[in-house]
């Protein structure tokens, strides 16, 4: 019985041995591995008032973490990330059936039926297009995530952190969110807790109001107030002036040389549609120039380069032979279309100059990389040539080939300057406070920033970073 | 009439024909003799390269080829080189236009780099020609959310659901970086406003001389890589060739039993001079390499490149004397002004 | 009328395309408005068609000066309106060889494609080629150094003109590229330039532009300029 007692005796012993090095090693385990406790009443809510694609997630910070580090925000793939990786699944997976249609097919039909290569590799490409087209439905993703769906991270927070806002969401996607904890190990490694519990599900649908774009909302009511402002102010009979602009007082003189001369005005409204700003500025030079052109008799000539634009400035002239009391002078057949395209235009409008010889050519509206053609083209038969464009890249050549350039605002001050009636002057001035109100916002940002690098402030940092977020980049 | 005069009244056909013979002979001479000048590459068009560098094999890239034959000149190498990187690289490239003759830019640059350098990229997997769309901005504005919308077939007429790559791709939002070489509108700057900058994804533009101007305010947050005019184009295909041939030296290094990092190192020092090559197979430090093997290196080091990669940087002699007439000019031009002037204050 | 209804018109699309920009639920309104423009435009381009029609079949009738070329303009328009609308000489789409008119228009050699070829695209890069030779004309004549900031335009003309050559390079190939002087190196300078003074130049030029494209549209919205519609009342 010795042989048992013994034996008793030794399991015992090693039953004893087991528990103290399973205690041994829970003890180092609690001590150096310890996963931090996940953050709890993790909740997640669309973001108010803004734009949609944005939800903030909110969570409390565990107590008693040593070495707490931070908290890792991640959140379920949307439905067209989920479409997508599918789709690379899929499109590989399509892709060999339709490499293997077309090899069976094919060399079935070159081997056993004896078809031309050329013809089989036809019929190949048939049957391997309709393969891919009769297996789209069976092919299936093999694969799915945890909890059926896969995770994204998002961003990893600082320790003093409970909230996260999170943008650039799909906001027809429904999402759900997750936050780990991350804390130091005695050892200086990394450990993260358990997930925390899935927040419910969050659509960040756009709301009524995007505040986000609130103060680019106020920018324009301060600048259109003051638009509004000054032609009120213009309208209860206080004098506005307006400097002379150099190349629409010369209209007259352009206009008069061609009836001198006996030669017609070229009038060239630019290459855009009607939708384009500048043609609509354009449209209004016109208006005066063949009004002008009315009273003196002299032939204007308008091609055009869209259709729209053909029908509008027909209409703006024959308003303007009918202001100077000259229907009858009226030829619609001078205000044709040409063509869309930009080169063809081009060779017509530089053909009819060096053809007909105008005494005055006017370019006003939008102009790519033909105004420098025109304007050389113009001034080698020896007009006198106005141009007007807001295209910066454009400027140059017309100020170098013409003899007058309306730049920019200019060209867009045409219609008041030429009007000369107190709502378009008055609408020029608030302008003017418009500039006003850039420039003070450019130097005041300017000198915030400036001294906010220098000085290292944080709430200077802040309120540059405000500014950028979210008044530039409304 | 003395020779200030002769100049002052100098027919303008007399300069059209100084700039024929400045952009003429050039061409000629460069047709000739094969030579180039060297190009040192700028940030911007290194930006540009490391873009596309940076992204993982089989990244999706849009490319928007908004230009036509007439700024071909400048924006064809550019469209050569963005498809030489993405198909040496392993990108999958989906081709867009929105101007109409882009989409026979599209053909003519991927029949020439991809039909005869990588004839192995399938059509419908590793790229594919989503044609022309007509509405200008309206369709970048609709295919940030929706890209079926504008883009229901290919420009061949197969639908979507029959080309393996499109699989996936809903918006432009799916796409992991957008390129565009852009003559004027729409174009680069519509890009910039509707797609690159709500979406924050990546864009590269190749763009016409006259257009960079107005890019240069976007760089580097809204656009990250930028190539104006030919001189863009002519320091990214330098830089792009040269990365090619380091790949190509690599994967012969590599096979010769060279190991990482020296493979890497050689590679790198074999694409800049290729005569180093010649030399390096000679020592010691080869000894491990097949003749074989050392055969194949130095004929990828010294193999000359094919001409359609070199396009931009030939363009660059003309430019150089093209450039230096409009210097001669501007001072001639100059000298007549103040003679002028000055006989007509002493009259 | 003929007044009243296109102001309304003009008001109420402006209206919404600025209320668009900032109620979400109102942005696809937006995107209406301006698809609406796209229908208009396309329905346009008869008109266009209608004018070129007339005044170049006038021009033949009445044996105007130059009549031949508008029979070569009529020629040309008229066939590849027939080529493109009628798929001329394309063969069936490879995927559909049944389906009649499946083949691509634009696929190489067919004659749609040979007149891109050999007629649009030569033509095209003739018109665009042709500015190197009046961008010179118009330096001899036009760049002047009359006053100082003229002296300044000339300076940074020629730094931009060399830098983006190789004769940059090679001029001052000399300054050291990581030495505190390596800004001075022309192709550097001329890229500063490009970034710095040309993009302060152009950003005032735009923001004014801004202000007054802003100005106008807020006239033309509230019917104050009517001048686009003719002028007058």
């Amino acid at each position: 019985m010795k042989r048992p007692s013994s034996l008793l005796q030794t399991n015992s012993i090693l039953a004893m041995l087991t528990v103290m090095i399973v205690m041994v090693v829970m003890v180092m385990v609690s001590g150096s591995f310890a996963a931090p406790p996940a953050p709890t009443d993790v909740v997640a809510e669309d973001l108010p008032a803004d734009g949609g694609g944005a939800a903030m997630v909110t969570w409390t910070i565990p107590t008693g973490v040593d070495g707490l580090e931070g908290f890792q925000v991640w959140r379920t793939e949307a439905v067209s990330e989920t479409t997508s990786r599918v789709g690379n699944e899929r499109g590989a997976a399509l892709l060999g059936v339709q490499n293997q249609a077309y090899q069976n097919e094919y060399q079935r039909l070159v081997g056993v039926e004896g078809v031309a290569p050329e013809d089989a590799s036809m019929q190949a490409r048939i049957v391997a297009r309709q393969a891919v087209i009769d297996q789209r439905d069976s092919v299936t993703p093999t694969e799915t995530g945890p909890h059926g769906r896969f995770w994204v991270l998002v961003d990893t927070v600082s320790a003093d952190t409970d909230r996260l806002q999170v943008g650039k969401l799909s906001p027809s996607d429904e999402y759900r969110f997750m936050v780990y904890t991350v804390a130091k190990t005695a050892d200086g490694g990394v450990a993260k807790s358990e997930a925390s519990a899935e927040t419910g599900m969050v659509l960040p649908a756009a709301s009524g109001i995007d505040v986000k774009r609130l103060p680019l909302f106020f920018i324009l009511l301060l600048l259109c107030g003051s638009v509004l402002f000054f032609i009120h102010w213009a309208r209860s009979g206080r004098p506005i002036t307006i400097r002379k602009i150099a190349g629409l007082s010369a209209v007259d003189e352009a206009v008069g040389r061609a009836t001198e001369m006996g030669r017609p005005i070229l009038f060239v409204p630019g290459i855009q549609d009607m939708d384009d700003l500048q043609t609509v500025a354009g449209i209004t030079v016109l208006g005066r120039v063949a009004k002008t052109a009315a009273e003196y008799d002299a032939r204007i000539e308008v091609p055009t380069s869209r259709s729209l634009v053909m029908s509008a400035a027909r209409e703006t002239v024959h308003s303007s032979y009918l202001a100077a009391g000259r229907t009858d002078a009226y030829n619609p057949d001078l205000i044709y279309y040409v063509t869309d395209e930009q080169f063809g235009y081009t060779a017509y409008a530089s053909g009819l100059i060096v053809r007909e010889k105008p005494a005055a050519c006017f370019y006003m509206g939008c102009f790519f990389a033909e105004s420098l053609i025109l304007a050389e083209t113009g001034n080698s038969v020896g007009a006198i040539q106005i141009a007007g464009t807001a295209m910066p890249s454009q400027l140059p050549f017309f100020v170098a080939a013409c003899d007058y350039t309306l730049i920019g605002e200019e060209f867009f001050a045409a219609s008041a300057y030429l009007s000369g009636e107190p709502d378009q002057l008055g609408s020029l001035k608030g302008q003017d406070m418009g500039k006003i109100i850039v420039g003070a916002v450019l130097i005041i940002g300017c000198l915030i920033a400036t001294v906010a690098v220098i000085t290292g402030s944080e709430s200077l940092m802040h309120a540059v970073d405000w500014f950028k977020d979210s008044v530039l980049s409304a | 009439m003395n020779l200030i005069d002769r100049m002052a009244n100098l027919d303008r056909r007399w300069i059209f024909l100084m700039m024929g013979l400045a952009v003429g002979i050039p061409i000629i001479v460069i047709g000739i003799t094969g030579k180039t000048l060297p190009e040192e590459p700028t940030p911007l068009a290194q930006a540009a390269f490391d873009v596309l560098d940076g992204l993982e094999p089989g990244s999706r890239i849009l490319m928007a080829w908004d230009f036509d034959p007439a700024s071909e000149g400048e924006l064809g190498p550019m469209a050569t080189s963005f498809i030489r990187q993405c198909a040496q690289k392993g990108h999958r490239m989906y081709f867009i236009a929105l101007w109409p003759v882009g989409a026979q830019m599209i053909r003519s640059s991927t029949s020439r780099v991809i039909g005869g350098y990588y004839p192995d990229l399938v059509y419908g997997k590793d790229w594919v020609d989503l044609g022309f769309k007509a509405g200008n901005e309206a369709v970048i504005k609709t295919i940030v959310t929706d890209f079926a919308q504008y883009f229901p077939t290919d420009a061949r007429g197969t639908s979507v659901n029959a080309i393996p790559m499109m699989e996936g791709i809903t918006s432009l939002a799916d796409f992991d970086a957008l390129v565009n070489a852009s003559a004027g509108y729409p174009g680069s700057k519509e890009w910039v406003l509707y797609a690159a900058t709500p979406l924050k994804k990546p864009l590269i533009i190749g763009c016409t001389g006259v257009q960079a101007p107005q890019m240069y305010p976007y760089v580097p947050n809204q656009v990250q890589g930028l190539l104006g005019a030919i001189k863009g184009a002519a320091e990214y295909e330098s830089i792009v060739n040269n990365w090619v041939r380091s790949e190509q030296l690599l994967d012969a290094l590599e096979s010769g039993g060279i190991t990482e990092p020296t493979s890497s190192e050689l590679a790198a020092r074999f694409a800049a001079a290729p005569s180093e090559a010649v030399t390096w197979t000679t020592e010691a430090a080869a000894a491990s390499m097949s003749p074989e093997a050392k055969t194949k290196l130095i004929e990828l080091a010294t193999a000359p490149i094919p001409g359609i990669f070199l396009e931009a940087q030939r363009r660059m002699g003309p430019q150089l004397v093209a450039h230096l007439l409009m210097i001669g000019l501007i001072i001639a031009g100059n000298i007549v002004f103040f003679a002028t002037r000055r006989r007509g204050g002493s009259q | 009328m003929k007044r009243i209804v296109p102001l309304w018109i003009t008001a109420i699309v402006g209206l919404v395309l600025i209320v668009s920009n900032f109620l979400p639920g109102t942005r696809s309104w937006g995107e209406e408005a301006t698809t609406w423009f796209g229908i208009i435009a396309a329905v346009a381009f008869v008109l266009g068609g209608g004018s070129l029609l007339k005044v170049h079949l006038k021009k033949i009738s009445d044996r105007n000066s130059g009549w031949a070329y508008s029979m070569i303009v009529l020629g040309t328009f008229s066939a590849t309106l027939a080529i493109g609308l009628f798929k001329i000489g394309v063969a069936p789409n490879p995927s559909f060889p049944d389906v009649p008119w499946s083949g691509d228009v634009q696929g190489q050699g067919t004659p749609f494609w040979w007149v891109y070829e050999y007629v649009f695209k030569p033509l095209t890069a003739t018109m665009f080629a042709m500015l190197a030779f009046y961008i010179a004309s118009a330096a001899f004549r036009a760049f002047r150094a009359k006053n100082f900031e003229a002296v300044l335009l000339l300076g940074t003309a020629f730094i931009i003109l060399l830098g983006r050559t190789f004769a940059g390079y090679f001029m001052t190939s000399w300054i050291p590229v990581d030495g505190p002087f390596s800004g001075l190196r022309l192709e550097e300078l001329s890229v500063y330039i490009m970034q710095v003074f040309n993009t302060a130049g152009n950003r005032a030029i735009i923001i004014g532009i801004a202000l007054g494209i802003a100005g106008t549209s807020l006239k033309i919205i509230m019917g104050l300029d009517r001048s686009y519609l003719g002028g007058g009342d």
